[in-house]
């Protein structure tokens, strides 16, 4: 289906001189789409030409706009001689192909040569005529929005989440091929560049298919990756979670509505697929404490229809022409063969649909009541020998490994007894032909009420959901008085799954049998309803949930651990490397662990394990944010003992024992931790009775035999027990207590919401940064490396804090570590982060007022449930309990069966389990967000008003969904540029430093003006996904790859949010109203 | 172990003031280190010599690079490669034009070539400016010389356009064309006690009375504005015209009427009367023989040691005031207006309004 594509080369500025001669140019631009090449005039000598050219129309297929950039070549023209090229602009038209986006791309872009980077500027124009709607056309896919954000995104609702999408292509990396040897740099980079500008422009347009197959109309949580590998070629891969999103129209109200949809049926084929249609089964995933302890698995009689997804007999099949981890002895489940009950919430669809085979979504965060339990988090890693791409059509290897990858992962989800994942990412590392292949994210139940509603009209509460859903596409905007309002409604949801409970500790429940825990944990009854179960310690790769809650802030955590091993090739080396693995995740894991207990915490979010491979190293880093919630017990302290029990005496035991306490009892204090309730129960001290003591054993291979005897008890004020048996055991002891606090008036995390701090003020400082570490040959262990590796990384932290000490108060946000090991000697890590400032003094208020805030919220929460729960609790949602029990079932005896494979990996990482119910909204942490934007608001107009004298748009960048003060109005489009630098000229350039320094100033740059020119002023969700440097310093030469993303927006400050919000007020105390009429 | 590479890129450009200064003044990274751990700053956060050594490299790469912008500030406000609040860009261009005076009054008036570029290191080491820093300001004496040079309008607010400074910084700019365009002798050893604040205000009075420009100012056709380098050459027709003056020495009534004037009405305001009577004569000769002799390239160079050997040194030795040389020439310059045999009074009182407000300026220790 044709599209007219329409562009309109303006005028250049700031151009090199290209004529040493006269010191001036005689500039002239191709202008190419496809196959088809249009030349404007040249203009003579001239730094600042002026063009102006004619409308240069291109006429194409819309599967072509979708896949081709715009190439827009800037040259000098010489009459003798072949014309010089000054550099190039590739322009990707994606954002204007569907009608809510930007409808023209206009501006100056910096015109871009991989050998002398920025060049100048040109001025072009691009429009795009589509001549029908295009929708029905299979092969295109134009018109499906596309969102880096990993939550719905501001100013538009989800009326409905079908479920995960991925895809890959692979093709032949152009560096490799033969050609290579004879074309220039500068051309082989064209070529690469250009090459992956059309495999993302396809993989996406493949993506959209696979939406519009689903009936959706969206991707969120898009997330694209490449894999250089080299020799065998080049792959591009996308993962997202598909969603049918309707616009907020701006000013009214938000109607906002999500309901989430696992199946792939449309919304319009709703009616057909289920017959169930109307007396659909309440998914009843906790049943009332009164019928005894929640055992859903077992205690619900097993369904024949479906067979177990594992059978123990079966070998392990992803070993390919590699080894792999073994770590949890996946057995062979074909993709087709994968049992439907799985996801047990698949109740919806009928045998005919096909269901979406893997129930991840790559959201981290989700609209309240949505998320009802957190599992834990599930990982799986596979290591695999590359081998060349054959037919690049066909990309079937590549597709299965991701298969195996995935199969696994869901089942690591069932048996921690959660049908779906949530924070899902996947990620490779890859050194020569060795490749590993991770993915993790959150086991968890969601709430079926989201995934039937989309087929399923409910009367009237429909509009209640609708009104409540605000709060999540509105997100950290004012609307304490909604979340306030419509609290009540969501225990309607709740109360018919079980006891009415106060909302802030419900969602620290367990979902899995007490009895048959997958692993061990140490469960207590909730600190707060005193009902249900909940773990000791919280794991997820997810944001903190707005509801929860917390006591004191959050800090970022971070294990990091390097494993040396002999070089090696092929099997060999693949097999040295899945051995180290399980190890390696253990180690990081109890690296995790008893930071965790240092800061006096029980909850990490938005963990992220990396492992990376090089020729003679393995380095893992694990990053996570730290948060106490309050319905978890209070963290035991650490305890370090001797070799033998008594040996507590010796003067160096208990002055490290001294250090831990103190430093226990320093960060209480530096995070703010004194949560309410637990002082009659003395967990303020860090090291309680011996008897209550379990044990934790330093991360070594020996000791995960002794793992078993790790105590079960119910104790709820355990210390963890270092042992020291011998020198290693010191370092390691010493390296916890090497990492320094952030100094005063910073703190940082790694997540969207930094927990405990909400009022922020308008100052944004994103950034990226560098480090390359060369090692000297000497030999090193593998606890030097570690310091090394540590100290790295710590270095990093506070060289940010330094730089940005103008900002305190602030906090580091969204900070993501990617580390790399390039060459044999080089260890790279590479961060980008988000710094902000915010209000101390209404902090230091608001701790004050929290508590006070909080009971009388509770209570009065507590009074309305029981009556909203007479009043809505419908008999149409009971009488289908057995039908769902039925189903659930089948679930129950794939875990069963399981389990016990299941658990030695479990073991290993040590993951815990734990419920998150969201039926309630935290309505304080709302309040908290209201105030601060009044100040936010004032400040962000001054700034404004400062910056407003530019000639240039100011763009803010950064790796969050929001900007503090700020509202989003419009989604442009998703940025995804691919860069490749070269130079000969590295000492020239300011060495390595100096050329990586300017390499990432221009892709800023050139970030910037593309949003500018799709007439945005921000870039949110923004990530740097690859930052490939190689150097020869002996030739003088250096060359980086670099790929970035994100989602161009135009914003507003927030004072035109008044009215809106006020408009919203009015709609939410109606809906309010209308939730005791029921 | 080494750090091989090390970068910190923020959206918004990072720039730290106090590092900038020293970047400007030529620290190598290491000495600014020093200077900056001695400063103190080590303290706001906790950071080690490390931390510091990191940022300040970062810190001069963004210098460097911005550098090159900086030589046409124009450019920093729509280039897109570092993302820099206005306010900040004002900052960056004012410091980075920013010169210290001690350096400037050792190349006032001295060609701007590359002979004197040659010699500067013998002046950083007199002056204990830098030699980095010395070439960058050199260097953007010349680079601000040459770009005016060619442009037509009045001189400060040419650069104040195009090099984006704040009035006064432009002002000195123009004083420094001005005494370099003109060749102006700053460095005898007579001159030594003026700094280049003096001179930049004898040279704001020059442009804005003596040039062409000064007179196109005030006067009919303002296409005559237009004129080239009209700020930056003394105006030819005025210094023809001031040897009309030496009427006032050369006719022996004339000068005894002038001096009769003159004393009458200083008679008795101030204690060096006596002293001012005596040497009237020759400080009139003095004063007049200069504006006589302006016509010459050679002794417009001479303007200022003129003025200081004909007439400060003469009045300082008789330990004259700055207020007795005030109540003096200002009678001196009036009482011209009474003679009537005088009729060039528009060309006295163009001369004398500069040369009275240049020796005010120059008259002290």
């Amino acid at each position: 289906m044709p599209g007219k594509l329409k562009a309109k080369i303006v005028a250049g500025r700031h151009l090199p001189v290209m004529d040493r001669a006269s010191d001036l140019t005689d500039a002239f631009v191709e202008v190419k789409f496809g196959n088809t090449t249009f030349k404007t005039d040249v203009c003579p000598k001239s730094l600042n030409p002026q063009w102006n050219s004619e409308w240069f129309k291109f006429e194409v297929d819309d599967e072509d706009l979708q896949d081709e950039p715009l190439q827009i070549t800037v040259l000098d023209h010489d009459t003798y001689s072949a014309n010089d090229a000054i550099g190039k602009v590739y322009i990707d038209i994606d954002p204007l192909l569907y009608s809510e986006a930007a409808s023209v791309i206009s501006g100056w872009f910096p015109i871009y040569d991989t050998i002398h980077g920025i060049r100048g500027e040109i001025n072009v124009i691009v429009k795009v005529e589509l001549f029908n709607d295009l929708n029905r056309f299979r092969q295109s896919s134009c018109g499906v929005k596309f969102f880096c954000t990993t939550c719905i995104p501001q100013c538009y609702r989800a009326t409905l989440v079908h479920g995960f999408v991925e895809e890959l292509v692979v093709n032949e990396d152009p560096e490799y091929q033969w050609i290579d040897r004879i074309r220039t740099p500068r051309a082989s980079n064209e070529a690469r560049q250009r090459l992956i500008s059309l495999m993302s422009g396809e993989l996406q347009r493949k993506i959209g298919l696979k939406v519009l197959e689903m009936g959706g109309n969206a991707v969120v949580g898009y997330l694209q990756c490449f894999d250089l590998e080299g020799e065998s070629g080049l792959v591009v891969r996308a993962i997202g979670t598909a969603c049918t999103l309707d616009k907020l129209s701006s000013g009214s109200a938000p109607n906002t509505n999500t309901h989430m949809h696992p199946n792939t049926a449309p919304a319009s084929n709703a009616c057909n697929s289920p017959s169930k249609d109307g007396k659909e089964p309440v998914f009843v995933e906790d049943l009332p404490s009164s019928s005894g302890p929640p055992t859903p698995f077992r205690a619900l009689p097993t369904s024949s229809s479906s067979p177990p997804p594992f059978s123990p007999s079966k070998p392990c099949s992803r070993q390919s022409s590699s080894s792999d981890t073994d770590l949890s002895l996946t057995p062979k489940t074909g993709k087709n063969t994968w049992p439907r009950p799985s996801f047990p919430f698949s109740s919806l669809p009928s045998p005919t649909l096909h269901i979406g085979e893997f129930p991840f979504f790559t959201l981290t965060s989700f609209p309240p009541g949505f998320l009802l339990h957190v599992g834990g988090v599930v990982s799986a890693r596979s290591v695999k020998l590359l081998d060349r791409i054959h037919n690049p059509d066909e990309p079937e290897t590549r597709d299965a490994w991701w298969e195996e990858i995935r199969q696994e992962i869901k089942s690591h989800a069932r048996a921690l007894g959660c049908h779906a994942v949530v924070g899902y990412s996947e990620s490779t590392s890859i050194c020569e032909e060795v490749c590993i292949l991770s993915a993790s994210g959150t086991a968890a139940i969601l709430n079926p009420r989201y995934m039937r509603e989309g087929c399923l009209d409910i009367g009237c509460t429909d509009h209640r959901l609708v009104s409540f859903f605000l709060l999540f596409s509105s997100k950290s905007k004012c609307q304490s008085s909604h979340v306030y309002d419509n609290a009540p409604f969501w225990f309607l949801l709740f109360s018919r799954f079980e006891d009415p409970s106060p909302p802030s500790c419900g969602f620290c429940h367990i979902p899995y049998d007490e009895l048959n825990m997958p692993f061990p944990a140490q469960l207590t009854y909730c600190y707060h309803c005193r009902r249900q179960k909940v773990p000791d310690v919280l794991f997820t790769t997810i944001d903190l949930p707005s509801e929860a809650a917390v006591a004191g802030k959050g800090c970022l955590i971070q294990a990091r651990l390097c494993r040396l091993k002999k070089k090696a090739q092929g099997e060999t080396n693949a097999t040295a490397i899945s051995n180290l693995l399980p190890f390696m995740e253990y180690e990081l894991h109890t690296q995790l662990m008893n930071k965790l207990k240092l800061r006096s915490m029980n909850a990490l979010f938005g963990l992220h394990i990396q492992i990376s491979v090089g020729e003679n190293m393995l380095l893992g880093l694990a990053s996570a944010t730290g948060v106490y919630l309050t319905a978890l017990p209070a963290p035991g302290g650490i305890q370090i003992a001797g070799k033998t029990p008594g040996d507590l005496s010796n003067e160096h035991i208990s002055s490290i024992q001294k250090r831990i306490n103190d430093t226990i009892a320093v960060n209480k204090e530096l995070y703010q931790i004194n949560p309410p309730e637990l002082a009659e129960e003395g967990v303020g001290s860090p090291i309680p009775e011996p008897r209550h003591r379990s044990r934790l054993f330093r991360s070594h291979s020996e000791s995960s035999d002794e793992l078993s005897e790790l105590d079960l008890s119910h104790g709820k004020k355990d210390a963890f027990v270092l042992e020291i048996d011998d020198t290693d055991a010191v370092e390691d002891i010493h390296s916890l207590l090497i990492d320094a606090p952030p100094p005063t008036g910073f703190y940082s995390c790694n997540t969207e919401n930094m927990p405990g701090i909400s009022n922020w003020t308008s100052g944004v400082q994103m950034f990226t940064s560098v480090r390359v570490l060369r090692l000297s040959n000497a030999n090193l262990t593998n606890q030097g490396l570690n310091k090394i590796f540590t100290d790295l990384c710590e270095n990093l932290l506070k060289s940010f804090y330094f730089k940005l000490r103008s900002m305190i108060p602030c906090c580091l946000c969204h900070l993501n570590f990617t580390v790399a090991v390039p060459e044999e000697e080089l260890i790279q890590v590479t961060v980008t982060a988000v710094a902000m400032t915010y209000d101390k003094e209404q902090t230091q208020e608001k701790t004050a007022e929290k508590p006070v805030n909080k009971g009388s919220l509770e209570a009065e929460e507590q009074l309305q449930f029981p009556l909203e729960l007479c009043a809505d609790s419908s008999s149409s949602n009971i009488q289908t309990a057995s039908k769902i029990s039925g189903i659930f079932n089948s679930a129950s005896v794939d875990y069963g069966s399981f389990a016990d494979r299941c658990s030695t990996w479990l073991e290993l990482l040590r993951l815990k389990a734990h419920t998150i119910r969201r039926g309630s909204v935290k309505t304080i942490s709302s309040l908290e967000r209201c105030s601060p934007l009044q100040e936010g608001r004032s400040r962000s107009l001054r700034s404004s008003r400062s910056f407003g004298g530019s000639s240039v748009t100011v763009v803010k960048m950064t790796p969050l969904s929001f900007l503090p003060g700020i509202r989003i109005i419009k989604y442009l489009g998703i940025i995804n540029m691919f860069f490749i630098r070269e130079t000969t000229s590295l000492r020239e350039e300011g060495g390595v430093s100096g050329f990586l320094h300017s390499f990432i100033a221009e892709v800023f740059a050139m970030v910037r003006a593309h949003v500018a020119a799709l007439g945005g002023n921000a870039v949110v969700s923004y990530s740097m996904k690859e930052c490939v440097f190689m150097e020869n310093p002996n030739k003088n030469q250096a060359q980086c790859l670099i790929n970035v993303s994100g989602d161009a927006v135009i914003c507003i400050s927030e004072t035109d949010q008044e009215s809106s919000a006020s408009t919203a007020n009015t709609g939410q105390t109606g809906g309010g109203g209308t939730d005791g009429a029921t | 172990m080494s750090v091989e590479l090390d970068v910190f890129v923020g959206n918004t450009t990072i720039m730290d003031e106090e590092v900038y200064q020293l970047w400007l003044d030529g620290y190598t990274v290491n000495d600014a280190v020093k200077v900056r751990m001695e400063g103190g700053v080590m303290d706001e956060c906790e950071a080690s010599k490390d931390v510091l050594l990191s940022d300040t490299m970062d810190q001069y790469r963004t210098f460097q690079m911005c550098e090159r912008l900086l030589h046409s500030p124009a450019k920093l406000a729509n280039q897109l490669l570092f993302q820099i609040p206005p306010h900040r860009q004002i900052m960056l261009i004012e410091r980075y034009y920013a010169f210290d005076d001690t350096f400037v009054r050792e190349v006032l008036g001295k060609k701007l070539s590359k002979g004197t570029k040659k010699d500067l290191d013998d002046i950083s080491a007199k002056t204990g400016v830098t030699l980095k820093s010395c070439r960058r300001q050199f260097d953007n004496f010349k680079r601000v010389f040459k770009v005016v040079e060619e442009l037509k309008g009045p001189l400060v607010e040419n650069i104040r356009q195009h090099f984006l400074l704040s009035d006064k910084l432009a002002r000195d700019y123009a004083a420094i064309v001005f005494f370099a365009n003109n060749r102006f002798e700053t460095g005898k050893r007579k001159l030594q006690y003026l700094s280049f604040q003096d001179f930049a205000f004898c040279a704001g009075q020059l442009i804005s009375n003596w040039t062409v420009g000064a007179v196109g100012e005030s006067s009919i056709d303002p296409s005559y504005n237009m004129v080239e380098d009209m700020d930056v050459d003394l105006d030819k027709e005025f210094l023809q015209e001031l040897k009309e003056l030496k009427i006032l020495i050369t006719d022996k009534d004339l000068l005894d009427q002038h001096k009769s004037l003159v004393c009458t009405a200083l008679r008795g305001k101030t204690k060096v009367f006596p002293e001012m009577e005596t040497s009237f004569k020759n400080l009139s000769r003095g004063l007049i023989n200069i504006a006589a002799k302006l016509t010459n390239t050679k002794d417009v160079r001479d303007f200022f040691i003129d003025l200081v050997e004909k007439f400060i040194e003469p009045c300082r030795s008789d330990r004259w005031t700055a207020a007795d040389m005030k109540l003096y020439l200002t009678h001196y310059t009036n009482s011209a207006h009474i003679l009537d045999t005088f009729k060039h009074q528009v060309v006295w009182d163009r001369y004398m309004g500069v040369v009275k407000s240049c020796i005010f300026k120059m008259y002290h220790d």
